[in-house]
């Protein structure tokens, strides 16, 4: 079995991001940038199913600029056997990039796709419900355990009031939450092969997907900055504050 | 211009966060609620008394039992052509239902909105909330997912829609609901809870979370926990409040042993009043709180529920 894992680079998790002066967007130059974490849990995950004997092959694969090359390179640590880079200088939205994806996976023929539930730059949690919608396979989004037999893979999801388990047949796409495993620390060696390891690189133009966005951004502004209160001195003072000033309990 | 909420529902009841949806949904346009489920006329029933609901289609069939998005989808994409918009809440059902219906639609979706500016122009959080993105949707049919903090719920009585049954879709059969395990409690539900106590790293254990539930129970509160507690095994996953867990905004937050991370305000900071119990003075959460208290939460969470 061959699992397509698809990854995105994004503003680091411990950034706090700015937004631009002129309000068109945020600062995203000169800070640093990482693999998204729940696309770094995508992987992990796709390495266990391989190291279990559960699948021959994991392929990484990103949409992006030059830079995202790097991003790549750090899945490819995990222990990955193959990275496909689709080249734009465009950002795209979820559903451009489900397209993109979509026509990789008619190539590629992968029976699971494992991604991230959201990245943590825009916050969509869309491009993996997307990607299954237009290849018309079944979806198991926000999983916290993965488990693959022969042809079908049992996925439990972290849903609003708890946890439900779902089994649906290959091939299935597979959104990964917190709760799915925690990532390794990639080993030198690793790291070192990973850097020599050859990248396929697809322009996206050749996947015949448009890069073009139906929603334009306005503007982006800052979030009305909360003020910091008073500090009250013991648990009498607090209570009183919350009933008599506050007057919320 | 006509919209379609997607309802959300467990065959007995219409979810609280359905209600949110509506009230977005009635600033766009005329609202009709889908109800797709099994056994599940009472929603349909309940839907149709909501203030402002000016039709529920209901469509019944076992299929729609469990709310799986595979069997929801070839009839919210059916039903979504005579509609201008389709909406649901951005909770763990809409965030899984409504990508697949807005790709099958070829729409390009908006998330989380938090506000609705026009017709066609949307602001909705970016970067954990770090940043509101305004967007201007080109679609003809817009696809929306509404962050239920940022409206109020609409009133569960009021409404006298008509109740017209819809044929169901044929059956998907891909996939199969093995099981839930869904936690069982008489506190409120988080995202509605007017009141919330949220227990961190610094609770220490499953076990010192006691001390968070008993102040709970004395404020008719839900508990709600940041990552580090979760992940630790303290409490379960769907206590998580912050960017990537539930997005709460009650009257009164108040939280213990927490330090205040990007990705926990997120969750958190629209609440109304936000109290911090934390024995760091330097604690990032102290900088969003109304009211801090610096002080060993082993002492004083068991003082203040005892005081109350
Ligand atoms: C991709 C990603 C997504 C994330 N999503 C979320 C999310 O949705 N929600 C979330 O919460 N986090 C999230 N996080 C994690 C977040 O970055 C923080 O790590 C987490 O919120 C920290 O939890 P905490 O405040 O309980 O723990 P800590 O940061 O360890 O803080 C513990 C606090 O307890 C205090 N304390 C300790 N003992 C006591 C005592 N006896 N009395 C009083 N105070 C005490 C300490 O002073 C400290 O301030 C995410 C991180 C990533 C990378």
């Amino acid at each position: 079995m061959k699992i397509l894992v698809p990854v995105k680079r994004v503003v680091d998790a411990y950034v706090s991001v700015r937004v631009k002066s002129d309000n068109t967007g945020v600062d995203t130059d000169n800070v640093k940038k990482s693999l998204n974490p729940f696309c770094e849990i995508a992987v992990e995950e796709a390495m266990r199913l391989k190291e279990k004997g559960l699948a021959d092959e994991v392929i990484v694969v990103t949409i992006g600029d030059k830079d995202c090359e790097t991003t790549l390179r750090s899945a490819l640590a995990f222990g990955v056997d193959r990275a496909i880079h689709i080249k734009t200088d465009n950002v795209l939205r979820p559903l451009a990039i489900a397209k993109a994806l979509a026509k990789l996976v008619e190539k590629e023929a992968p029976q699971l796709v494992i991604t991230g539930k959201q990245s943590i730059d825009a916050d969509n949690n869309q491009t993996g419900q997307m990607l299954a919608a237009l290849l018309n396979w079944p979806q198991a989004t926000f999983a916290s355990e993965v488990t693959v037999e022969a042809d079908k893979v049992t996925v439990t999801r972290e849903i609003d009031g708890g946890l439900e388990t779902l089994t649906m047949a290959l091939p299935a796409v597979v959104t990964s939450d917190l709760r799915l495993n925690e990532p390794r620390y990639p080993k030198l060696p690793n790291i070192m092969k990973a850097k020599k390891k050859p990248i396929e690189a697809i322009e996206i133009a050749d996947l015949g997907v448009s890069t073009a966005s139906t929603l334009a951004v306005q503007r982006v502004d800052e979030p009305a900055e909360r003020q910091a209160g008073i500090k009250v001195a013991d648990i009498n003072e607090l209570i009183e504050k919350l009933k008599n000033e506050a007057r919320v309990i | 211009m006509s919209v379609l909420v997607i309802a959300e529902h467990d065959n007995s009841e219409l979810k609280s966060a359905t209600l949110n949806a509506i009230t977005a949904a009635k600033e766009l346009g005329d609202v009709t609620v889908l109800v797709a489920g099994s056994g599940s006329q009472s929603v349909a029933d309940a839907a149709a008394q909501v203030a402002g609901v000016s039709a529920v289609l209901h469509s019944d069939a076992a299929h729609y039992e469990n709310g799986i998005a595979e069997e929801l989808t070839p009839l919210v994409v059916s039903t979504a052509a005579s509609f201008d918009y389709v909406i649901t809440a951005a909770t763990t059902f809409g965030k899984n239902l409504l990508p697949r219906v807005s790709a099958l639609l070829d729409v390009e979706q908006i998330s989380d909105v938090t506000s609705v500016v026009s017709a066609d122009t949307f602001v909705h959080p970016v970067y954990a909330g770090n940043a509101l993105e305004t967007v201007q949707s080109s679609d003809a049919k817009k696809v929306l997912t509404i962050r239920t903090t940022a409206f109020e719920a609409a009133e569960t009585t009021g409404g006298s829609a008509s109740v017209e049954a819809l044929a169901a879709s044929d059956a998907v059969g891909t996939v199969t609901l093995v099981g839930r395990e869904l936690t069982v409690s008489n506190r409120p539900e988080l995202g509605a809870a007017e009141v919330i106590v949220s227990g961190g790293r610094g609770v220490g254990s499953a076990e010192n979370f006691a001390i968070i539930e008993a102040l709970a129970d004395k404020l008719g509160a839900a508990v709600g926990a940041s990552r580090a507690a979760v992940d630790a095994g303290y409490v379960p996953n769907d206590y998580q409040v912050g960017q990537t867990g539930k997005v709460v905004a009650p009257s009164l937050y108040i939280a213990i042993g927490i330090s205040g991370a990007i990705q926990h305000l997120a969750g958190m900071k629209d609440s109304k009043v936000i109290v911090a119990i934390n024995k760091d003075e330097d604690a990032p959460i102290f900088q969003v709180a109304d009211y801090g208290l610096v002080a060993d939460l082993f002492d004083v969470v068991p003082e203040m529920t005892g005081a109350l």
